[in-house]
């Protein structure tokens, strides 16, 4: 749909130079990306290729292997339902097949009124709390039927779980930020050619380590 | 959030169950703000590292090989050991925290991300300081907001009261770390497949040998991958020396591990356990522990080390929690994920389901493993749905062999067949992915084949025939001339 807005395209900037090589910062990229739109729009590939110097088939590539990132529009609240060994053996394939039944569109569709989708994923490591989903990656334990049914009520009604839950492609809400004056180390690999100053001491005897008193 | 506040589970670290016993790694689990500066400072927090900078870094590293500290991750590989692997001369060096933790099971990175970011951060610094490492990056599983929240927060913190960054704590000691997230792959979970994500790649990984990533790693420098809890042992050993550390678990298990006990139990949770000392039976049926299986089951068998692990038996039950006595066993002890499966259990749904894990996750670099584990998948399945052919049996051993090659060892008990599932396994691929889909298999069919024959028997009972299938005789034509 559309290019990066200059808020992330300042936050792309940020992102880049926490990197010795750019590149590195494809996927938290693709993540602000997501964030935006709600999907990885082609465009905003584009814009990322010319931010990072790589080409735009090269953030494709890396797009297409990971499958958080969708290339297309889904609904508002993503309900990923585990049915990996743990959840399977306490009833998570059963979840799941309500969850198809009750919202009427099979794992990986979305409804017409683009509210949910439905992923059947693998281990989010919240096992013990079998069947475990998660909503736009936010984790609930222990569901069963009549609680997902309750839960999917809350999200359509804007009440309850709502409120803790932000819009598809929202990951952590508070970020990294490296203050003013730091950060300057951070450079590329090539431009590095000795040991860090504290761990030097092997070569000239004179200079041992200072905290050793 | 989730998770029930009772029975012995944390409210607020929803399926962790505090007991007693030593505490390494989630001492500071109990408060409900474990994860602020403020609690971390009160209890000892950032300590080690101002001790460690008093110390040489050699001395540093020397004191984490003495304490024999198993990687937590899965291979179980000596961290002290591998820190030493770094060419001398060769700047700079990285490290990357592999906390993209999606083994099927596994749950213990994900809590000591978000209940204690900060003795992460801490034990990334010792790590960075004990090997001259200038940069860190903290790679966190993409699904994992929370945590990726909680180090966010924790790394600003650490960083504005000066332990990160520049000169930390007035030494001329530099080191950043980065929090770095990625977007669902199990696959980079494999460190050279992390290293690659982290390039900004599709996550494939590496061939190795000859060049690991302590030679050749992250933008081809040295680089040392740790898991997290491998790194979240660190201030305590710092703190408390190696000799304390090894006064805890077994010679060759030093210490403490988490462990995820998830299935047919009546407490499944995470659980804080002395390595050696404590059996796969205290686990399940202690009363500090599991509690025993729901309903008061029978235990029909068990994953001992996440997804990729040969299963368990009864008969394996008084093993400890120590990676060599598993390991010779024929399994592992991985990362900690144990699965209980108890005798409602149908072992072919059971194997397909966690084949079929592999199958998805395969990321298509080896020609044995994305089709093999595809082929593994395609063929459970008909079984299950009663479509099974008799020879499927054997052909599922033999796309298996084509992954992880034969041939198998004798089994140690008669039960498993006359073969035991090779372990460490062999294998035709480049990672331990492919075979990791044939352990489940191999000890599904070798202890249930005749399970997964009467699911093919059953295909007999239905009539395959060009004939019209027989008319019942009408009722008035009574029984019969």
């Amino acid at each position: 749909m559309a290019r990066l807005s200059e808020e992330n395209v300042a936050r792309a900037h940020e992102m880049i130079a926490r990197y010795p090589v750019p590149k590195s910062a494809l996927i938290p990229l693709l993540h602000v990306a997501q964030e935006q739109d709600g999907y990885v729009a082609n465009d905003a590939m584009e814009h990322i290729a010319e931010l990072v110097g790589v080409t735009a088939a090269e953030v494709v590539g890396t797009c297409t292997f990971y499958e958080m990132f969708k290339r297309h529009p889904v609904g508002t609240y993503v309900l990923n339902i585990c049915t990996n060994i743990a959840c399977q053996l306490l009833g998570g394939e059963e979840l799941l097949a309500h969850a198809e039944e009750r919202l009427g569109i099979r794992a990986g569709a979305t409804t017409d009124d683009k509210m949910f989708t439905i992923e059947d994923v693998e281990c989010i490591a919240a096992c013990t709390e079998a069947p475990c989903l998660q909503v736009n990656y936010r984790y609930y334990g222990r569901i069963d039927p009549d609680r997902l049914d309750q839960m999917i009520e809350e999200l359509r009604a804007g009440t309850g779980i709502a409120a803790e839950i932000p819009v598809h492609g929202t990951l952590a809400q508070t970020l990294q930020h490296l203050p003013e004056g730091q950060g300057d180390d951070i450079i590329h690999p090539d431009l590095i050619t000795e040991a860090p100053v504290w761990f030097r001491s092997d070569e000239p005897e004179e200079a041992t380590t200072g905290g050793a008193a | 959030m989730i998770g029930p506040g009772d029975n012995g589970y944390l409210a607020h670290a929803a399926g962790f169950v505090l007991r007693d016993g030593p505490k390494v790694v989630t001492s500071r689990f109990e408060y409900e703000d474990s994860f602020t500066m403020e609690r971390y400072l009160a209890t000892g927090g950032y300590d080690a590292i101002k001790t460690a900078l008093t110390r040489t870094p050699e001395s540093i590293h020397g004191e984490v090989r003495d304490a024999v500290l198993l990687g937590r991750g899965g291979a179980g590989f000596p961290a002290g050991v591998k820190w030493g692997f770094c060419p001398d001369d060769v700047w700079p060096r990285y490290l990357v925290v592999n906390g993209d933790e999606s083994e099927p099971g596994t749950y213990k990175d994900r809590l000591l991300m978000e209940r204690d970011p900060h003795q992460l951060i801490e034990g990334c610094l010792l790590a960075c300081y004990a090997v001259g490492l200038s940069q860190c990056f903290l790679y966190v599983r993409g699904e994992m907001a929370l945590a990726q929240e909680r180090i966010a927060q924790a790394l600003n913190e650490a960083y504005a009261a000066g332990l990160v960054g520049k000169n930390i704590n007035g030494s001329e000691v530099s080191i950043d770390i980065v929090l770095h997230w990625g977007a669902g792959a199990y696959i980079v979970g494999e460190e050279t497949a992390l290293i690659e994500s982290l390039e900004g790649n599709r996550g494939m990984p590496r061939l190795k040998p000859p060049f690991f990533p302590a030679a050749i790693g992250l933008y081809g420098q040295p680089t040392i991958v740790n898991n997290v809890e491998t790194l979240a042992n660190l201030p305590w050993i710092i703190t408390n020396g190696a000799d304390a550390y090894k006064q805890m678990g077994s010679e060759t298990s030093p210490g403490t591990r988490m462990f995820a006990v998830s299935g047919h139990v009546k407490r499944p949770g995470v659980y804080e356990a002395e390595q050696g000392v404590t059996t796969f039976r205290d686990l399940i049926y202690g009363d500090d522990f599991c509690q025993g299986m729901r309903d008061g089951n029978d235990l029909k068998m068990f994953i001992p080390g996440g997804g990729s692990a040969p299963w368990f038996f009864e008969e394996q039950l008084d093993l400890p929690l120590e990676a060599k006595p598993v390991g010779a066993a024929g399994s592992m002890l991985g990362s900690g994920a144990i699965v209980i499966m108890d005798h409602t259990t149908d072992a072919v749904k059971a194997c397909l389901r966690v084949v079929r894990f592999f199958s998805r996750e395969s990321c298509g670099k080896c020609t044995p493993c994305r089709e093999g584990t595809n082929w593994l998948e395609t063929v459970l399945q008909r079984v299950l749905d009663g479509h099974g052919r008799p020879s499927d049996l054997d052909m599922l051993l033999d796309i298996g062999n084509n992954i992880s090659p034969g041939p198998y060892p004798t089994a140690a008990h008669e039960s498993e067949g006359l073969e035991a599932v090779p372990f460490p396994p062999k294998q035709t691929t480049i990672c331990p992915l492919g075979p990791s889909a044939v352990a489940p298999l191999t000890s599904a069919l070798r202890r249930f084949r005749h399970e997964f024959e009467a699911k093919i028997v059953q295909r007999d009972l239905i009539p395959v025939s060009a004939e019209p299938a027989p008319v019942a005789a009408a009722p008035d034509h009574g029984g019969g001339h």
